[in-house]
């Protein structure tokens, strides 16, 4: 039992060494409370619902989310609009599909197959709209970034003035939460930007954490189920392993040994 | 052997046995005769047969919803994480596979080191587990590429460039490895097809390593050859089956833990940006179980001799068996090599560290340092120590040390004096 007690020392010291952060780029980002982080950690719903809002009138006109269905928008564990609503959300958007049977492309309000539309054909005539840099996709952005949600919540509020000394070219942004601080992106929130449809008070505080969270849900839609799921397995795990701890113990006592 | 002489009871069996002895089989499985003194860090080779099985049943899982092109690999990867059922279940119990799988297979390859499981009679046990560790890290590489994230593209960038470093003929051999001028969806689709190969490979040197292993029998603790079967012995079924057992899901729930609560810690977070031949980033890293090596090669100046560095420190292990020239197989007895032992594990997580950071100042004088002394501890104190070193007296038989307490502390009760 000692060895076994050493062999996890040893996994739990590897494993909690995040080898891939490097020293130079450490930077303390915001913190704030997420109701999906640990064991039980759930998804806040109304916060889902109101990021969606900030997503689609605030994100959406230069960042595309391919990999999201409007489908996704009514299943569980995401922000659980009913259907209807998921179907007028669909609707709102004009999709390009075809060729129909005289061989043209035509438009048509979405469905809740459809993919989420994407705010530009492709990514030339996303640089071409924004000075030559791409707006990132999304879907799984929270994924993507070394700091994962506590980076993006502290991105989207850490722009300020220029400290004394850095030149900005035009259209570059001071963020003190960028890698090498410089942004093509303008401080895309500002207070009361939105109009919660619940009252909450939009400040940029609130729409961060909201935006942030329906982001989260969009890199990992099954993270409820996956939460729900380790629970049990783990449980599981652990009453097996006792279970069989004291049939070993049964089972070796036969002989003149330890075990 | 003894159960060669084994009969099925039923005449059914028998027909079949006389045929095909797979019940002798069978029966000599259920029967082996295991050193009882066996302790858990035996239990990895059982641990690893089971994280080979895994990654086999979620990767086939996985290849039939995956599509190895290089437009639609990523896309694919998304579709198994959102739309297939339980489709991110599958695909992070197998990208964490890989990562247990490594984990499991250091511990067992450091055990081997620690109790001599490597030297006479079993260096073909040895020499096959090495083929093994080769295998699995070439399928773990081309494994990491098939998402086609950043890290996919760069990482099979950079060590495919590697081959570049052979004179004359390398740049001929890096195209050819490509499938054209850079990597790209040709590159993908063979990357794909030998990740595929690669596990069946790696099972049927399994079976071959454990058939070795059962000509001689199981090293142990102490490392004194035993007499099989004795009072010395077990047999497999049920005390290492069910000893095992226990282990393995201890493991599992390590596994379980990665698998459903943190599954992208051990991976790196732009393999979730699709790749793109236009951006590099800004480190390339390769997966964690790969630094060690990664610092060897970075930490030689020339680009060939690095590679050859690098390469060498894992052939190295291969003639293991005829470095260490000491007779004495447990580190239980051998003073000096326990310590230098625990220096070479050290040196290796430092190894590992500094693979991880960037190849300059400091980090690359640690690295330089590390990487010499890997090599020094196998070229140099390992033949030295076996002529020089004082062991400590060896109990005649295993039953003695596992009755009077622990080997170590038998051992230690012992005053220090030559054997021989």
């Amino acid at each position: 039992m000692k060895n076994l007690f050493k062999l996890f020392s040893i996994i739990i010291i590897i494993t909690s060494s995040n080898s891939y952060t490097f020293a130079a780029e450490k930077v303390e980002y915001l913190k704030t409370d997420w109701s999906f982080k640990g064991v039980f950690g759930k998804f806040d719903r109304a916060s889902l619902q109101r990021g969606y809002q900030v997503y689609t009138e605030v994100c959406a006109s230069c960042h595309s989310m391919k990999y999201l269905s409007y489908r996704n928008l009514a299943e569980q564990g995401g922000p659980e609009f009913s259907e209807a609503q998921a179907k007028a959300i669909a609707a709102s958007f004009e999709v390009t599909d075809g060729p129909n049977s005289d061989g043209e492309m035509f438009t048509r309000p979405g469905k809740l197959s459809d993919k989420f539309v994407m705010p530009y054909d492709n990514v030339k005539a996303a640089q071409a709209a924004n000075g030559g840099a791409y707006p990132p996709d999304m879907s799984v952005l929270v994924k993507a970034r070394g700091g994962g949600v506590d980076y993006i919540y502290s991105l989207l509020q850490g722009y300020e003035e220029a400290p004394s000394g850095i030149s900005l070219d035009d259209g570059v942004y001071y963020n003190k939460y960028m890698y090498g601080n410089k942004i093509r992106m303008a401080a895309p929130l500002s207070e009361g930007l939105v109009e919660y449809g619940d009252g909450t008070n939009a400040t940029v505080e609130q729409m961060s954490k909201d935006v942030t969270t329906f982001l989260m849900w969009s890199a990992e839609p099954h993270l409820e189920a996956r939460h729900q799921m380790g629970f049990k397995a783990i449980v599981y795990l652990i009453i097996l392993t006792i279970l069989v701890y004291f049939s070993m113990k049964k089972i070796w006592s036969r002989i003149e040994s330890e075990v | 052997m003894s159960d060669h002489d084994y009969r099925p009871k039923s005449k059914v069996g028998q027909w079949f046995n006389d045929r095909l002895p797979l019940l002798t089989l069978a029966n000599h499985l259920t029967d082996y005769p295991t050193p009882k003194n066996l302790n858990y860090w035996w239990t990895f080779g059982g641990i690893l047969t089971f994280c080979l099985i895994t990654q086999i049943i979620t990767g086939l899982t996985l290849a039939m919803h995956y599509i190895a092109h290089a437009d639609m690999a990523f896309e694919s990867v998304e579709h198994i994480m959102r739309d297939v059922n339980y489709g991110w279940l599958i695909r992070y119990i197998h990208a964490n596979g890989a990562s247990m799988f490594f984990l499991a297979v250091y511990i067992h390859i450091f055990r081997s080191l620690f109790y001599g499981s490597y030297k006479a009679p079993r260096e073909i046990i040895w020499i096959i587990g090495i083929i093994i560790y080769l295998l699995m890290m070439a399928a773990a590489f081309m494994g990491y590429v098939l998402p086609w994230g950043q890290m996919s593209f760069w990482g099979a960038t950079v060590i495919t460039n590697l081959f570049s470093a052979i004179p004359l003929v390398g740049e001929g051999i890096v195209t050819w490895l490509w499938g054209g001028y850079s990597v790209d969806n040709p590159t993908l689709t063979r990357f794909f097809t030998l990740h595929y190969l690669i596990p069946f490979l790696i099972l049927g040197l399994v079976v071959l390593h454990i058939w070795a292993l059962h000509v001689p029998g199981n090293n142990n603790p102490v490392g004194i050859d035993i007499k099989k079967p004795s009072k010395d012995t077990v047999p497999f079924h049920p005390y290492i089956v069910i000893k095992d057992g226990f282990a393995l899901l201890m493991f599992m729930i390590v596994f379980a833990f990665f698998v459903f609560y943190a599954p992208n810690i051990l991976g790196h977070a732009d393999n979730y940006i699709e790749a793109n031949p236009m951006v590099t980033p800004a480190h390339i890293v390769p997966e964690w179980y790969l630094l060690p090596f990664y610092a060897i090669l970075r930490s030689v100046p020339d680009k060939l001799l690095g590679v050859v560095a690098m390469l060498s420190a894992i052939l190295i292990l291969a003639v293991l068996p005829w470095l260490d020239t000491s007779k004495i197989r447990s580190a239980v007895f051998r003073p000096l090599y326990r310590q230098f032992y625990w220096i070479l594990v050290a040196d290796v997580l430092i190894l590992g560290y500094v693979g991880a950071m960037p190849a300059e100042g400091l980090y690359l004088l640690i690295a330089r340092v590390a990487t010499a002394y890997y090599f020094l501890h196998f070229l140099v104190i390992l033949p030295v120590l076996g002529f020089k070193e004082k062991t400590l007296p060896m109990p005649l038989s295993i039953t003695e040390p596992v009755l009077g307490g622990s080997p170590n502390l038998a051992a230690a009760r012992n005053k220090e004096s030559k054997i021989e």
